[in-house]
């Protein structure tokens, strides 16, 4: 099936072969998770379990992807134009949704509580604007990139080299994280080290694009896409039966949250919660202050533990307490040692607070806090879902599908994939949350339930457990929980097998691959179709083009695998940027492009222009790790405009970007009568006598 | 090709429906957002309206604003004579 033209097969003959096939494979994988359950009862060790979820899975996508090798330029850029609405919504699910929505989402969920939801209603909005004003008139225009468009409604390579390096800009680091998370789950479920794991990761990403671009691409996401929300799904609707005797989390933790609201007030009024809170805030304070004067404080510091652990063995203090006293006596052996302890307290004051209350919108001290606190949720909201709808490697998959009608029907079916998901999140969340709070908080340090006692062995940043006030019972406050724990730990939260354990790995495995090979390809195609064959070499032949496409996908994933081991600092804040920098730069340009006949080409080159350029200076300028970078001396206070968080900065962007399109296009001639004729073309469905742009 | 006046007609109608469709993605979304600490005053299904907002309720609205575009425009492109031969 390989290289053959398809077309003797109906699109409803081919419709028909594709159910059929992801039916057997999906009964196929369930057998197989049957078959390792029932390994795992006789007797097979957990870390062979890993390793066969890991290896069965990048296999099986391999194959996928030798299958779908081309040699055909529409089939290695847009799938061939067959790709039915119901499967295209399913790869865009798998190539939206990244290691952070289904490890990260539920875990940051449960530490941001409501605020979280930011993250909830942007991601799934923004599909609200990709298919009123984006997918089907993208789908019509019918080329091979987002640039493309660029460049033919604005004419001229400015606009689409611009295109291209916004593209790029977005994409490069987001793909960056991607191979990251990969190199982290491969790690965690090897043992392999993290610089190596990125590398076999890699692999396994490109198993899944290189041979067959676009067309190999979207038949393994949707693969992914199965096995991502098949690990999703099982552990938390388990744990929903354990917590709540129902089977639906999503419609039953609405009462778990009712539960929970009334714990965290008793956990807000407990004296002994109370009393850890005060230890920590004194010691976080004592430390601050040991700080500012080392060298006085660490005699009159040593001199005070000294005397605290005399004291303690003359009442026969219990071995615990003696023992803390002893580690705080020794971390003053030296000044070095102290330093690094009055560090790590002074980082405390974080944990003095009572607990968060999940419900409560907009939390704040003062009226101007909860204000600030609206204003930047309100704001994130917005920059995600305008940024959702101009990431050209989603704007992309509706190129993919058989027409116009398919590419709007598409829409819905993405979101209502990446809605089972994202619904499922906060109920998750809660669910956990509610178990902490019953059957983790107040026990007593010797009956800890087993997943925390495995857990708090495997990584600090995950879970610690520190008993302030030595009272030998865990309060809240002596427990901290890592984002990413949520959804690693659900599985033995609710009692199941490690089989679903290696499940859970092999879905945020599928959901790195996916979102890193749709993000590969965009970087690679930009470079491949818009800089190579349409401003370089435009007579470049079908074979050429496609070898340039396959090296240059090749050259991008090793610079972002290299980028990923070094483990930059800063990535993550560099992934939800890219969401106002897709937001403020495309958006603009592609929405007027379709509905405002009168933009011009200078209104969209400076508008793009300005809106980054805002965007990016707004960042620069509050962001603490691009201030380090670019020497920014003035204070964050003076350049914050509005308190907004420099995430937010499409904010601004985003209007600026607007408005000079429109007031630069109103002082320049309008647009040819040829540009007229492309937006009439891409306005309509099927016009008669009208123009054809598709690209094959 | 000139415009007929039926193609005009046709994508006012788009317009309209898109900008009707846009203002429901704008309620749900931002007013209801703004007001989340009073609407969590209200319980519905057990939970705070506020917070099954931001969690489900906005999402539902969301996908049903997406299939209904889908279904009118599909409609329409027919009615107007602008749909893609099958």
């Amino acid at each position: 099936m390989a290289t053959q033209p398809q077309a003797q097969f109906s699109q409803a003959q081919f419709n028909q072969a594709l159910k059929k096939y992801y039916s057997v494979y999906t009964g196929g994988f369930i057998a197989f998770i049957i078959v390792l359950a029932i390994a795992e009862q006789l007797g097979m060790p957990n870390r062979w379990i890993g390793y066969v979820f890991l290896f069965a899975t990048i296999a099986l996508y391999a194959v996928i992807g030798i299958m779908s090798r081309t040699a055909d330029v529409a089939e290695y850029y847009v799938a061939g134009r067959r790709v039915p609405a119901i499967f295209n919504g399913m790869a865009t699910g798998a190539d939206w949704m990244s290691a952070a929505s289904f490890i990260g989402m539920a875990g940051g969920l449960y530490l941001a509580g409501y605020d979280g939801l930011a993250f909830i209603m942007g991601w799934t909005g923004g599909y609200v604007l990709v298919a009123l004003f984006l997918a089907p008139y993208l789908r019509k225009f019918g080329q091979f990139t987002i640039p493309d468009f660029l460049g033919e409604r604005y004419g001229g390579s400015t606009a689409r080299l611009i295109g291209v390096f916004c593209a790029i800009l977005c994409s490069f680091t987001y793909v960056v994280a991607q191979i990251y998370g990969v190199g982290i789950i491969t790690a965690r479920f090897t043992g392999i080290p993290l610089e190596i794991g990125v590398f076999v990761g890699l692999a396994g990403i490109l198993v899944c694009s290189f041979l067959g671009g676009m067309r190999a691409v979207t038949w393994t996401q949707v693969a992914q896409y199965i096995i991502l929300i098949i690990a999703y799904m099982i552990p938390v609707v388990w744990l929903s039966v354990k917590l709540m005797g129902f089977p639906i989390p999503q419609l039953a933790y609405g009462y778990a949250l009712q539960d929970v609201t009334q714990r965290e007030q008793e956990l807000i009024d407990d004296p002994k919660e109370i009393e850890v809170r005060n230890i920590i805030k004194e010691r976080a304070a004592a430390a601050a202050a040991a700080l500012k004067n080392p060298e006085a404080s660490l005699e009159s510091q040593k001199a005070a533990y000294e005397k605290h652990l005399a004291a303690l063995h003359a009442i026969n203090a219990p071995p615990v307490q003696i023992a803390q006293a002893e580690a705080a006596v020794r971390a003053h052996d030296s000044l070095e040692t102290a330093k690094a302890q009055w560090e790590k307290d002074a980082k405390l004051a974080a944990r003095a607070n009572p607990p968060k209350r999940h419900a409560e919108a907009f939390s704040g001290a003062t009226p101007e806090a909860r204000d600030t606190a609206r204003r930047n949720f309100l704001a994130l909201v917005f920059c995600l879902m305008i940024g959702t709808a101009a990431l050209p490697h989603i704007l992309m998959r509706y190129y993919t599908t058989p027409s116009v009608r398919e590419a709007r029907k598409s829409v819905g079916w993405s979101l209502f994939f990446i809605f089972l998901l994202y619904f499922t999140a906060p109920a998750l969340a809660v669910l956990v949350k509610h178990d902490v709070y019953h059957s983790v908080v107040g026990t007593s340090f010797a009956s800890l339930p087993a997943w925390i006692e495995g857990w708090r062995n495997v990584d600090p940043t995950l879970l610690s457990l520190t008993d302030f006030n030595a009272d030998g019972v865990l309060q809240l406050a002596e427990l901290v929980l890592g984002g990413d724990i949520i959804v690693l730990a659900t599985p033995e939260i609710a009692g199941l097998p490690y089989v679903i354990s290696g499940l859970v790995a092999a879905g945020g495995l599928a959901a790195a691959l996916s979102t890193a090979d749709g993000l590969l390809l965009t970087v690679a195609n930009a470079l491949s179709h818009d800089v190579y064959y349409k401003l370089i070499d435009p007579r470049a032949s079908t074979k050429r083009r496609l070898w340039v496409a396959k090296t240059l996908l090749l050259v991008v994933a090793l610079l972002g695998a290299t980028v990923a081991a070094q483990k930059p600092a800063g990535i993550l804040f560099l992934v939800s940027a890219a969401f106002s920098f897709a937001a403020s730069s495309f958006f603009p340009a592609l929405v007027l492009g379709i509905f405002w006949k009168r933009a011009t080409s200078l209104g969209a080159i400076l508008g793009m222009v300005a809106g980054l350029g805002v965007t990016f200076y707004y960042m620069a300028t509050t962001q603490p790790w691009l201030r380090e970078m670019f020497g920014v001396t003035s204070s964050i206070a003076e350049n914050t405009w509005f308190g907004i968080n420099p995430i937010s900065a499409g904010v601004f962007g985003i209007p600026v970007g607007f408005i000079v399109i429109i007031v630069v296009s109103l002082l320049t001639p309008a647009p040819s009568a040829k540009v007229q004729q492309l937006i009439e073309h891409v306005r309509y469905p099927r016009l008669r006598g009208g123009i054809d742009t598709t690209m094959t | 090709m000139e415009l007929t006046e039926k193609h005009q007609e046709y994508w006012r109608k788009n317009l309209r429906i898109s900008a009707i469709l846009l203002a429901i993605w704008f309620v749900v979304t931002y007013v209801a957002g703004f007001f989340a600490p009073q609407l969590n005053q209200i319980t519905f299904l057990g939970f705070p309206l506020g917070f099954y907002m931001g969690a489900q309720g906005s999402l539902i609205v969301y996908l049903a604003i997406i299939v209904y575009y889908a279904v009118y425009m599909n409609r329409l492109d027919k009615e107007y004579d602008v749909a893609e031969e099958e």
